[in-house]
């Protein structure tokens, strides 16, 4: 049987190639030290930023992130308390 | 928002996933159990105790979507609905992550009772993923469960850890050294099972193991490459395509929570053992 040294068609999408890619990602914002261990002050922050307006809780702030290879997004939702303007 | 966290039922059941040694199957039991539970409707959420080894986001493929943790939620940094990550699949499935930058110190028994309290509120099923070893990380991962599953494959060391870890469980635990409470419910599931190595006599057969431990059996795991498989995507093996690891992993379940199922071994049954079993207790 004839060998060559490259595969014969291209490489479809196998399990082992989606586990290197995510590890790609997950250690490339590892080893950045960007993963979010600002976040805990960020939160304190942005409380204190939005209390000068208005009243809110502790726990009325939720951050979510999603990373991704080209861009990663933090999605922050701010729960305001129930009166009308 | 809290109110679709809020559970049905009034008991919620701790179940620690443990073994003493490294490497026998805790993490994909621990997200094959949890997943398994959420798929049948009850609120299950799954905690990684393996601290400074976060590895249960990777397994469950939440990885990506890590913001706080448990023990930001312990050292008072983020409240416990901001740390749980809600699966994108199974919508009463949910993980507590660990941090991936911090050591066992941060981990406290106060602070992981408080986490445990609270998350009993929401709750039916309480999975701790249990770091290897028998140190602290393991021993406040089984402290507060009310029932555990001892991961142990069909060799020598395991075996031995695992008897060890039956040990613990029935000395060094709240149940234990509370006075008239049950002890913990503890049941063994026998995970990378390989027939073939058995019948070659290679390995110890199941009733070699459950006759050294003397604990009930909840499920034999057979090895299998749907278990990598699963892994490299991020998908728990029950919720990916059905394969003898997912079939044992549900039949586990099931039994975990009172069912009876026959004991299959890679989808053929095994009554005598089913029968030796049931022999013993009744
Ligand atoms: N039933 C099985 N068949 C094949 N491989 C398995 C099986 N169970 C676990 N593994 C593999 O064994 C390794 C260790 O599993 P893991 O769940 O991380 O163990 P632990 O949490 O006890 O350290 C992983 O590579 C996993 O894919
Ligand atoms: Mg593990």
């Amino acid at each position: 049987m004839k060998r060559l040294g490259f595969p014969l068609w291209p490489r479809r999408p196998s399990s082992a190639q989606t586990a290197k890619d995510r590890l790609q990602i997950l250690l490339a914002h590892e080893r950045s030290g960007a993963t979010p261990d600002y976040l805990p002050q960020l939160q304190r922050e942005i409380l204190e930023v939005i209390r000068r307006h208005v009243k809110i809780d502790d726990d009325a702030i939720d951050i979510r992130m999603d990373q991704g290879k080209e861009l990663s997004s933090l999605e922050i939702n701010i729960e305001l308390p129930h009166t009308r303007p | 928002m809290t109110s679709q966290l809020k559970k049905e039922k009034s008991v919620s059941k701790v179940i620690v996933i443990t073994s003493g040694k490294g490497g026998v199957g805790k993490t994909t039991s621990s997200a094959a159990i949890g997943a398994g539970l959420a798929k049948r409707g009850h609120k299950t959420v799954v905690i990684d105790f393996d601290v400074g080894l976060r590895n249960l986001d990777m397994i469950m493929g939440c990885e990506r979507r890590v913001v706080y943790d448990f023990i930001n939620v312990i050292q008072g940094e983020a409240k416990l609905k901001q740390a749980l990550i809600r699966d994108k699949r199974v919508d009463t499935l949910y993980v507590l992550p660990t941090s991936q930058t911090r050591d066992k110190d941060a981990l406290t028994q106060e602070g992981v009772e408080a986490v445990l309290n609270e998350l009993r509120e929401e709750f039916d099923y309480i999975i701790c993923d249990s770091p290897a070893g028998i140190e602290r990380g393991a021993q406040l991962a089984m402290y507060f469960a009310d029932e555990a599953v001892v991961v142990t494959n069909p060799e020598v060391s395991s075996v031995r850890d695992s008897d060890r870890v039956l040990g613990l469980l029935n000395s060094k635990t709240k149940r234990a050294a509370e006075e008239g409470a049950e002890p913990i419910k503890a049941q063994v599931l026998l995970t990378r099972y390989d027939r073939a190595r058995i019948e070659k006599g290679e390995m110890m057969t199941v009733d070699d193991v459950l006759e050294i431990l003397a604990v009930p059996l909840l499920g034999i795991v057979p090895e299998s490459p749907a278990v990598l498989k699963a892994s490299n995507v991020g998908v728990p093996v029950v919720l990916d395509e059905p394969s003898a690891a997912s079939q044992a992993y549900e039949d586990a379940v099931a039994r975990l929570i009172g069912e009876e199922v026959e004991m299959r071994v890679d989808g053929e049954r095994k009554p005598g053992l089913l029968r030796r079993l049931f022999g013993r207790s009744a």
